[in-house]
């Protein structure tokens, strides 16, 4: 196992911004003020600020030389499996800067927004046609708060037509995490439903528990294994003939667009994720967009506010664009217009594929993830095995290896340069490896990809210690969790002499 | 691993002594959650315990787990010692690492013996 | 094509492999009666095309660099220093994933774990979290917070009403399928901390409260902290960042939790988002806190090194048992705030804070003398105020619009009672000529 040296104190590759601080300095200056100065709050003023002090090349300094202990899809290859790491296209780094839309506050008076509102209100007619749904909402901060905004509209739906009784949500045991904590969260019981051994949800036990007390389903599709349920129709029936809501978790929506229209498969609600499927940055954990899509008979439930026209185009002048309230809205899920950031990426991005770009991009991520399945399943087990979507799952584990877990191989592949695949998700499969290559990746780089999966199944068998050690080539080595859960050093600060020395 | 034979064992990997009334988690299940480094009591002394009921929640590096009482009972102690060292657990799970005590007066009726634990351990790796 | 690199020779040579002849025969599990839907969507447009296109539509928009604004509620136009884009645009922070493999995502995970410090240290708090999505939902996560702390045996949260009412109705949104009581309306719109104590039980898990509140006003709430404890309640103080510059921080009015909105923190308006939530607490309720949390350790090296840690409390381990679903934070914004706060520093955090005050005061002394206007509150304020205008609001703000000014923020919206009521913000970038020149205009209306 990993050896950790606790003794000796930490070496410090980069100092931390506090570390770097000098009393006096700072990176921006301000005039002084234009007007008389007001009597100051004495009883109400802080002493100090303990803030870091540094000069503006200080500060650049310090970031650049951070971002550079960083992967990113920028430098190489990223085939984390259910967050499609795609190339994010420079240009809509541009457009979301535009001075005419940075520098919009969100409670100016429509008459000055009609361009951001356009936008917005186009982005929802194409996501809507994308998806076949016929009401949006653009608000959601994230995939999750998608989910959760999606929750409590399926629960506005039960609770209008004074069906109370429904409590229950189910949940295949392939979903993400995020699907059973945001039922919880919205008071809901969770049932989890079994895989059967194609990977489609078990059309059996999902008849045992569609009973009246069924909120809904929610499934992925194509599921966490990257397979496209074979049963998606018949699952669909079988909830709402119960009474229930089909929530569509549509993180895998790269493998769909232009192939399948999600509604036209049975679903009710659905999220998007605009930093999967529509390239918005990751940001490095963040921000995210997640908009929720529904049928017409939820479309009155949706959050507050949406992007109307509110007078309509005539003589010659274009409609009015505006913010309205669904009649029966389930409330508001954040502050202001959701990220309105991320939609000019997602509009421009929509609007440099057109349809037939669109259904590319699912194409040839699909094309990706077959290849590579089809050149890595002899070296490596792939329990569901058939004509995968845009991802699919292998073990990263051998009878005859028997000390190697997924966590190694994933370690061992830094070395040779790439990010690791998700590993240990989802749950039912042993020692996951979850690859998503996208379609923005040549064939050279899979097949060198390839090449590093295959050395690293042969050096799992031949020098295990590889495995255990990697990685060695990356800047920092495997870290100790254990220490930083159990002493729990979450902040940092000045030294106590400072301004003293 | 070990499995003392004067234990009784549930499915969720508790164990419970129905001499002393001591209830813990079993080697079986610290192996799994491995470096364990937070302990919270869910119960206080003289609380009422039933059979199933939440009594302590335990954190590893990669994973959490709520213990349920395979006895039920009014709670004599709580081995508060372990908020500061919680990693008793790994080391002495059957011993030091146990987590509440009580006075038993139900228990499951789904309590499995040491070998019949044993068995079930050995058919889910 | 637009970002997909292959060669029609390479596609085949990939389908050969796979052992298949063309791309539609991947997509056979997809049910035939549904399988290439037509999209209705417009043709592709190429960058260039897309470049001026976008532009055209921002362009139909009249923004705050044109316009003098007087708008806040919440969102401010404070200056951005210039740094702090080049920072952002660094594809290696942007591109990246959340950090899951801390080996090769330590400047991410540095660069939060010293935002966590820098908020920790502005707020007077123990720790930060690496963010929630914005203000609004901070404060229903705090919401969230002190019901899992009493495990739902306290059901009674007094929520100030001069708290921000887009995050009262945030929280209302979250948790309308619960049993929580949250009171705190009836004791009108523009209560004292003494009037909200008289609403703490020993029911009460939560009392919060904004600081500036929604007015602008600034209260010291200690005593309020004082009577949330009493009873047993946690104390959850709404702060924004600006004005912890130069005020008393909440950690020393013995707040549990701050929170708020970290836009103010060089992050652009951009017409609502995204932002940053930010959230701190004290070090005894750190494994309550939900969201993601960055700790230092040690690498297998012996360096110095950052990691996620408790990791255990969130939905993709805790799946159903999670006090909250969030799985993302506000990872660049995050970043954004912590060179903001790097380069500002103590001096800048300082200035920019006295700037608004100062500003403010002046702004708020002119328009006290207009016929008509009158400043609503009496308590002291930071760089926003409420003003009682002659007539309605939007009719004001018409007029002053026609001028090149964007007025206050009608407060008649989410307070009935307050109609003709304005609430005025300013900030470092407002000028005495500006103010000036909105003193004037207002003066006019009050003559029509």
């Amino acid at each position: 196992m990993t050896d950790f040296k606790l003794t000796e104190a930490p070496k410090i590759v980069e100092p931390t911004i506090y570390e770097l601080s000098s009393p006096g300095r700072t990176g921006v200056t301000y005039p002084d003020p234009d007007v008389p100065r007001a009597k100051l709050p004495d009883e109400l003023l802080r002493k100090v600020i303990p803030l870091p002090e540094l000069s503006e090349v200080d500060v650049i300094r310090h970031f650049v030389k951070l971002s550079t202990f960083n992967y990113s899809v920028d430098s190489g290859f990223y085939p984390l499996g259910s967050c499609t790491m795609k190339y994010n296209p420079k240009i809509n780094e541009d457009t979301a800067r535009l001075p005419g839309f940075a520098n919009l506050h969100p409670l100016q008076p429509i008459e000055t927004t009609q361009g951001a509102l356009m936008l917005m209100y186009q982005l929802q007619e194409w996501l809507k046609e994308i998806s076949g749904f016929d009401a949006i909402t653009l608000q959601p901060a994230a995939g999750a708060h998608g989910e959760f905004v999606g929750v409590l509209v399926m629960r506005a739906y039960h609770r209008d037509r004074n069906d109370n009784k429904r409590t229950k949500m189910l949940i295949p045991d392939s979903a993400h995490g995020t699907n059973p904590a945001t039922s919880a969260m919205s008071g809901l019981k969770v049932v989890q439903i079994p895989s059967d051994e194609r990977g489609n949800v078990d059309l059996e036990a999902l008849r045992a528990e569609a009973d009246d007390t069924l909120v809904g389903m929610m499934l992925t599709n194509p599921n966490t294994l990257g397979l496209f349920d074979e049963n998606v129709e018949e699952v669909c029936r079988i909830v709402h003939e119960a009474g229930g809501l089909m929530y569509g978790d549509g993180a895998n929506m790269n493998a769909l667009l232009g192939i399948a229209k999600m509604a036209d498969l049975g679903f009710d609600v659905m999220h998007y994720n605009l930093h999967k499927t529509f390239s918005t940055p990751h940001g490095g954990g963040g921000p995210g967009s997640g908009p929720v899509v529904v049928t017409a008979e939820l479309a009155q439930f949706l959050p507050a506010p949406i992007v109307a026209v509110v007078e309509e185009e005539a003589d010659g002048l274009p409609p009015l664009y505006g913010l309205v309230d669904p009649s029966k809205t389930v409330g508001r899920v954040k502050a202001f217009n959701g990220h309105f950031g991320m939609f000019v990426r997602a509009f421009t991005y929509i609007a440099m594929h057109g349809p037939d770009g669109l259904r590319d991009i699912s194409e040839y991520a699909v094309l990706n993830a077959n290849y590579l399945l089809t050149r890595l399943r002899d070296a490596y087990h792939v329990p569901y095995d058939r004509i995968c979507m845009h991802e699919f799952v292998a073990e990263g584990r051998w009878k005859d290896a028997p000390d190697i877990h997924a966590l190694d191989v994933a370690k061992r592949l830094m070395d040779y340069g790439f990010h690791p695949p998700t590993n240990y998700f989802p749950l039912i499969v042993h020692e996951a490896l979850m690859i998503e290559p996208t379609e923005t990746e040549n064939k050279g780089t899979l097949d060198a990809f390839v090449d590093a999966m295959l050395k690293i199944a042969d050096e799992a068998h031949t020098s295990p210690n590889l495995l255990h050690e990697a990685p060695t080539r990356t800047p920092f080595g495997r870290l100790d969790e254990v220490k930083a859960a159990k002493e729990l050093i979450l902040c940092c600060w000045l030294p106590e002499d400072y301004g003293n020395q | 691993m070990k499995f003392p034979s004067n234990l009784k064992y549930t499915k969720s990997d508790e164990w419970v002594d129905l001499e002393s009334g001591k209830i813990g988690l079993t080697d079986y299940a610290q192996d799994q959650l491995s470096d364990i480094v937070f302990v919270e009591a869910l119960v206080e002394v003289d609380d009422d315990v039933e059979v199933g009921g939440e009594i302590s929640s335990v954190e590893s590096v990669k994973a959490s787990a709520e213990v349920y009482a395979p006895a039920g009972g009014k709670i004599v102690a709580v081995n508060e010692g372990l908020a500061d060292t919680p990693e008793v657990i790994n080391s002495d799970p059957f011993g030091a690492g146990w987590l509440v005590q009580v006075e038993v007066s139900s228990q499951s009726d789904e309590l499995m013996d040491a070998a019949a634990y044993e068995k079930y351990c050995a058919e889910r790796d | 094509m637009t970002y997909i690199p292959h060669s029609p020779k390479e596609r085949d040579e990939m389908l050969a492999t796979i052992g298949v002849e063309k791309l539609e025969d991947l997509f056979k599990a997809i049910p035939a009666a549904h399988r290439y839907p037509d999209l209705d969507l417009p043709p592709a447009l190429s960058e260039m095309e897309a470049a001026t296109e976008l532009s055209e539509i921002s362009l139909a928009n009249e923004t705050t660099a044109e316009l003098v604004s007087f708008l806040g509620a919440g969102v401010y136009n404070h200056y951005i220093p210039a740094a702090i884009n080049h920072i952002l645009l660094r594809g290696e922070f942007y591109t990246a994933y959340t950090p899951y493999q801390p080996e090769i995502s330590q400047g991410t995970l540095q660069a939060i774990f010293e935002y966590q410090s820098m908020i920790a240290n502005l707020t007077g708090m123990d720790v930060a979290n690496a963010s929630h999505y914005d203000g609004a939902t901070a404060v229903a996560e705090a919401v969230n917070m002190a019901m899992a702390q009493y495990r739902d045996k306290r059901k009674k949260i007094v929520m100030s009403p001069s708290v921000h009412p887009q995050y009262q109705a945030t929280t209302d949104t979250y948790t309308q399928f619960s049993d929580i009581d949250i009171v705190g309306a009836e004791s009108g719109h523009s209560s004292t901390p003494e009037a909200l104590a008289e609403l703490i039980d020993e029911n009460t898990a939560l009392v919060v409260v904004q600081y500036p509140d929604f007015f602008g006003r600034i209260f010291d709430y200690t005593k309020l902290g004082e009577a949330a404890h009493e009873a047993g309640a946690l104390f959850c103080i709404v702060a924004n960042p600006t004005a912890l510059g130069m005020l008393k921080t909440p950690g020393e009015m013995g707040a549990d939790m701050v929170v708020g909105e970290g836009q103010p923190l060089g992050i652009s308006m951009s017409y609502g988002g995204p932002y940053l939530g930010f959230f701190t607490t004290r070090q005894e309720y750190v494994r309550k806190m939900a969201g993601r949390l960055v700790g230092e350790s040690v690498d297998s090296r012996g360096q110095r090194a950052y990691v996620l840690t408790l990791t255990p409390r969130e939905q993709h381990i805790k799946r159903e048992r999670a006090t909250s679903n969030i799985c993302t934070n506000q990872g660049l914004l995050a970043l954004a705030a912590g060179v903001y706060m790097s380069l500002l520093g103590q001096t800048g955090m300082r200035q920019v804070a006295e700037l608004c005050y100062h500003k403010a005061h002046y702004a708020a002394e002119r328009i006290a003398t207009i016929p008509g206007f009158d400043l609503c509150h009496s308590e002291p304020f930071f760089h926003e105020f409420a003003v009682c205008c002659p007539t309605s609001v939007d009719e004001i703000n018409a007029h002053l619009l026609e001028h090149g000014i964007l007025g206050g923020y009608d407060l008649g919206q989410d307070y009935p009672e307050l109609k003709d009521h304005m609430l005025v913000a300013v900030t470092e970038k407002t000028s005495k000529e500006e103010i000036d020149a909105l003193v004037e205009v207002l003066s006019e209306v009050n003559h029509d």
